[in-house]
């Protein structure tokens, strides 16, 4: 049995290994992917204090080879269901069964799909969900961003020096996003705004070839031709598998509060997954030393089976 | 085997006319998982003699890339006696590059 099991092995979840180690506890951490989480995909991080310019691919390396270091176990296995047993926890994975005395929920969010029929096969042939790691790849073609946002507008701000167009599709008259990017984008020549409109289908033979998009005030659709669509319509947390373990808020977080506790005595949750207002590298880190610290504090205080 | 850097000069050679399946990684230096892929690649090749895994940046070959209509990266593309016959993007484990190579 280990003291604690992270669930997801991002910047929260690793850094809740390091103070689990710290605190001479037994630390499994599993994973689905990479070690990481979705800071692997930033080309430059500038913010993380004592690293001012530092790849997410770097940073991610330098506190996975911290917490390993410090003993900290890893399996790369994607968690399946976790059950709070009372007097432990079970987490099933799709190659095993681990019991720990405190489980730290650490499973991050993913990029919010459209929905649409073929998206998940366009992926790589049309879809993107990250204009800086694809972007390059539309060297003077046309593309599409969808999403009304900051990411959305940064996104068509970063696409406009590439491609030969953009279109920015919005289901709104105006930006949730700020209004100087807005202003910005307004005076380049290549981008077209297409308002109160929504993406209804993606044209494709081998890859994206052009979108059906249909006006929300008139009902009127109109295809478009484009070679990809970038997709920046929020994100959301990565909880279905814990929704009946422990309470998730009404948009699916883990009703936490900065104490990391959940419901579920033993059970906690840090990082992006949780409610919260600030979701930055440092707000995970220094969540998964409260999660962690949080969990040695239970332990210490209540007895188990061994 | 460990994994081939290939380069436009030597792809039909590798890869085209090499009979077998071969694993080619359209990667860049810029891309983290990218980089989070390079070992799991390289631990495959080595286990898996019977396949060919060849690297190819994208920004020193960016023809090659626009020919095999790589438009995101990680990008394996599986090919059969020189034929395509499977792609993934994206970071993979092992075990889903064995399942994806019928290994």
């Amino acid at each position: 049995m280990y003291d604690i099991i992270i669930v997801g092995a991002g910047i929260s979840g690793m850094t809740a290994a390091i103070y689990g180690r710290r605190a001479s506890k037994s630390v499994l951490v599993l994973e689905g992917a990479s070690y990481g989480g979705q800071i692997v995909n930033t080309a430059s991080v500038e913010n993380y204090p004592a690293a001012p310019n530092i790849s997410g691919f770097d940073l991610a390396t330098e506190i996975y080879n911290q917490a390993k270091a410090l003993g900290a176990e890893f399996k790369f296995e994607k968690v399946l269901e976790v059950k709070d047993l009372d007097t432990e926890k079970s987490v099933v994975t799709k190659k095993n069964t681990y019991s720990g005395k405190t489980v730290i929920l650490a499973t991050g969010s993913e990029n919010r799909k459209l929905g649409l029929e073929n998206e998940n096969t366009l992926i790589g042939t049309g879809i993107s969900y990250c204009a800086t790691c694809d972007g390059a790849f539309y060297k003077n073609k046309t593309v599409a961003v969808v999403g009304g946002g900051n990411t959305a507008l940064e996104d068509a701000l970063y696409l406009s020096d590439i491609a030969e167009k953009v279109y920015i599709i919005h289901r709104r008259d105006t930006f949730r996003g700020e209004e100087s990017t807005v202003e910005i984008l307004r005076q380049k020549e290549n981008v077209v705004f297409v308002y109160n409109s929504v993406v209804k289908k993606l044209n494709a033979q081998k890859r994206l070839e052009s979108i059906e998009i249909e006006n929300t005030a008139d009902g009127h659709t109109e295809t478009v031709n484009i070679n990809g669509l970038f997709v920046a319509v929020g994100r959301i947390p990565v909880n279905s598998a814990f929704s009946g373990l422990v309470e998730l808020d009404g948009s699916g977080y883990v009703a936490a509060s900065e104490n990391c506790r959940t419901n579920v005595p033993g059970i906690f949750a840090a990082g992006d997954n949780r409610t919260k207002e600030i979701r930055q590298l440092v707000t995970a880190a220094a969540d998964g030393a409260v999660a962690a610290t949080q969990a040695v504090n239970f332990i210490n205080n209540y007895r188990y089976f061994s | 085997m460990s994994v081939i850097k290939v380069t436009a000069d030597n792809f039909e050679d590798e890869v085209v006319k090499s009979n077998g399946t071969v694993v080619a990684d359209f990667n860049a230096d810029w891309c983290g998982p990218c980089r989070m892929l390079a070992p799991v690649l390289e631990d495959f090749a080595e286990e898996h003699k019977n396949v060919k895994v060849v690297s190819i940046n994208i920004d020193e070959e960016d023809e090659l890339a626009e020919e095999y209509d790589v438009s995101s990266i990680p990008c394996l593309v599986f090919f059969k006696d020189g034929v395509e016959f499977d792609r993934s993007v994206g970071f993979r484990q092992k075990e889903d590059i064995e399942e994806l190579v019928g290994e």
